[in-house]
């Protein structure tokens, strides 16, 4: 197994990057929900005046502020492996990206500096209601600052509102609501946040069942439940609106990582969603093997996710890497040879520029501007390197299907069964809840590793891929800073984990 | 108005002053934080992240041409 990955620089640039920002998602969402978690705990507080409610939104609000703590900043390290590992990217996406993360960090500290400090330490020295309104902004604030990053983060799935500087060698904004307002920005926002709500509410549940599981603040524990049961099936509607989005909106900018996560080799009508399957370890594009050991699918189901039409047509790996002619898909080895003609359009532009040569630049300039939109498409040696990996993009496809699916069942049985008072009972469905956390957490980094290798070899789709963008360094060098993330964010989770457990151990009683 | 602002920037000050010292959780996540931030720019930043590109070039212009020659360069094709 071992002997067939790829130990080249890229990839462990890839490997550093991936570790640093499944680091941070660990985070994230729970700050995502646990805020809002936060704001109705303390609405039913100031609604209904009970102390019981406060000293329950203290609770909640302490371990969010644990969270928050240790998550916070971790995302800093994204950016200085920008300068570092992907120095050639960092430059070309200056333009397109220092508007939203400079926004994002204006936001983050005039949030941070002002409602953080009421909510933490304006209890009794504010009014209620300024409170609750600091607590609802945090709660706002916290959430329309991942957008910037997830509208960053859009925009490289599907590059619009820009267009390339051949003098600066940057991409520049040429509309900056394109960019904001693209479907693939808006779907992620919308998903990633709402699952940020799903998995609050899960570790609302969790902590609640264990409290429960201890004979410890049942009353808290049962109030908890009932808020974030229902948080959380509301959420989880939502993740499935917005999931099915953003397959809709990948069937139409990133075919190839739709055509990966079904491990559809070969285009359908009618295709079939895998509801369960076995992949087939040896198989490759075009070497005529089945793709799946076993398989069960949902007749017509795959097409009407990703065209909104149960009998249309889904095209496989296949029919994207060598074309289908019939669909009008044009085949890799063309966009490859488009993708040349860009880059030595490109190349002699600089060389005529340099000369003094307005004419010969123009025409190239015309060349290349002809061929731009494949650029990308001309740095790949070979075709099959359009493919990501197939079976990595499947599993945590359907890994994250299956436990979406699964929790609004949770939040379901939780909410009828507390509503009915008979949770403490149900020691089973406390044990499930109990780690239903874990789940959530699964559920979420699965998620983005399929939004994330689904789209190789793509920094930038279409434009730049991994290999282009990355800095020369040697192996090495990124290795050692590998290791170093490794031990420090180690030391951090087993901090965080100390810290979060202690303060759900002394309970509502000692915040 | 200046007597008013200067009560309010007292009252600021008292209130952040009365929170940061009547903390207990908080004076743990604030010395992991402020850890973190050191390890993060006083060590991590500066000895093993520089940025590339201003470590080796001095203006944007050299820096838009390392790029563009990237991206032009025969070796990427002939890799």
């Amino acid at each position: 197994m071992i002997e067939g990955i790829d130990l080249s620089q890229v990839n462990w640039a890839r490997a550093q990057f991936a570790l640093t920002a499944m680091y941070h998602w660990i985070f994230v969402p729970l700050t995502l929900g646990l805020s809002f978690l936060c704001a109705f705990f303390e609405t039913f507080y100031v609604k209904t005046g009970k102390e019981e409610w406060k000293k329950l939104t203290r609770f909640w609000m302490a371990l969010f502020a644990v969270n928050f703590a240790i998550g916070v900043a971790t995302g800093l390290i994204l950016e200085f492996e920008f300068g570092t590992n992907w120095s050639n990217y960092s430059w070309m996406v200056g333009d397109i990206f220092g508007a939203p993360l400079a926004i994002e960090g204006i936001l983050a500290f005039f949030l941070e500096a002002t409602f953080f400090a009421v909510m933490f330490f304006g209890w009794d020295r504010v009014s209620r209601g300024f409170h609750l309104f600091s607590t609802w902004m945090v709660a706002i604030g916290s959430n329309l600052s991942a957008l910037w990053i997830l509208v960053a983060n859009g925009w490289m799935q599907h590059p619009v509102g820009m267009a390339f500087n051949p003098d600066t060698a940057r991409f520049e904004m040429k509309n900056f609501f394109d960019v904001i307002l693209s479907p693939v920005a808006i779907s992620k926002f919308c998903h990633s946040t709402s699952s940020g709500f799903l998995l609050a509410s899960l570790f609302v549940i969790s902590i609640s069942s264990w409290f429960l599981l201890k004979n410890r603040h049942q009353e808290m524990a049962k109030r908890s439940i009932i808020v974030a049961s229902v948080f959380g099936l509301v959420s989880s509607g939502f993740v499935g609106l917005t999931g099915d989005e953003a397959a809709y909106t990948c069937a139409r900018v990133q075919p190839m990582k739709l055509a990966a996560f079904e491990g559809l080799y070969n285009g359908e009508d009618s295709a079939g969603l895998v509801a369960m399957g076995l992949l087939n370890s040896t198989k490759e594009a075009g070497d005529g093997q089945q793709p799946f050991i076993v398989e069960m699918k949902i007749p017509g189901m795959l097409s009407l996710l990703a065209n909104r039409q149960p009998g249309s047509f889904v095209p496989g790996i296949e029919d994207i890497l060598y074309g289908n002619e019939e669909h009008g898909i044009m085949g890799i080895d063309k966009k490859i040879s488009k993708g040349r003609i860009a880059i030595e359009q490109l190349a002699l532009y600089k060389k005529a520029k340099d000369n003094g040569n307005k004419l010969g630049a123009q025409t190239a300039m015309d060349g290349f501007r002809e061929n731009e939109q494949y650029l990308g498409f001309g740095y790949l040696k070979e075709a099959k390197e359009a493919v990501p990996p197939v079976p990595l993009t499947f599993y945590s496809f359907h890994l994250m299907v299956a436990l979406g699916s699964l929790f609004p069942l949770i939040f379901l049985l939780f909410l009828v069964l507390t509503a009915r008072n008979l949770i403490e009972s149900q020691r089973w469905l406390l044990g499930i809840g109990l780690v239903s956390f874990l789940l959530g957490e699964i559920a979420g980094q699965a998620g983005w590793v399929v939004a994330e290798v689904g789209r190789q070899p793509w920094t930038i789709q279409n434009m730049l891929p991994v290999t282009v963008a990355r800095t020369n360094l040697t192996v090495g060098a990124v290795q050692t800073t590998f290791l170093m993330f490794l031990v420090l964010f180690t030391v951090l989770l087993i901090a965080e984990v100390r810290i979060m457990l202690s303060q759900i151990s002394k309970g509502p009683e000692e915040v | 108005m200046v007597v008013i602002l200067n009560v309010l920037l007292k009252k600021i000050y008292i209130f952040y002053w009365d929170g940061f010292r009547s903390m207990v959780v908080g004076r743990k996540l604030w010395l992991i934080i402020f850890i973190k931030l050191f390890v993060m720019f006083a060590v991590l930043k500066i000895f093993f992240f520089p940025n590339y590109l201003d470590q080796h070039f001095s203006t944007d212009q050299q820096k838009a041409e390392h790029v563009l020659s990237t991206l032009t360069g025969a070796a990427i094709l002939d890799k």
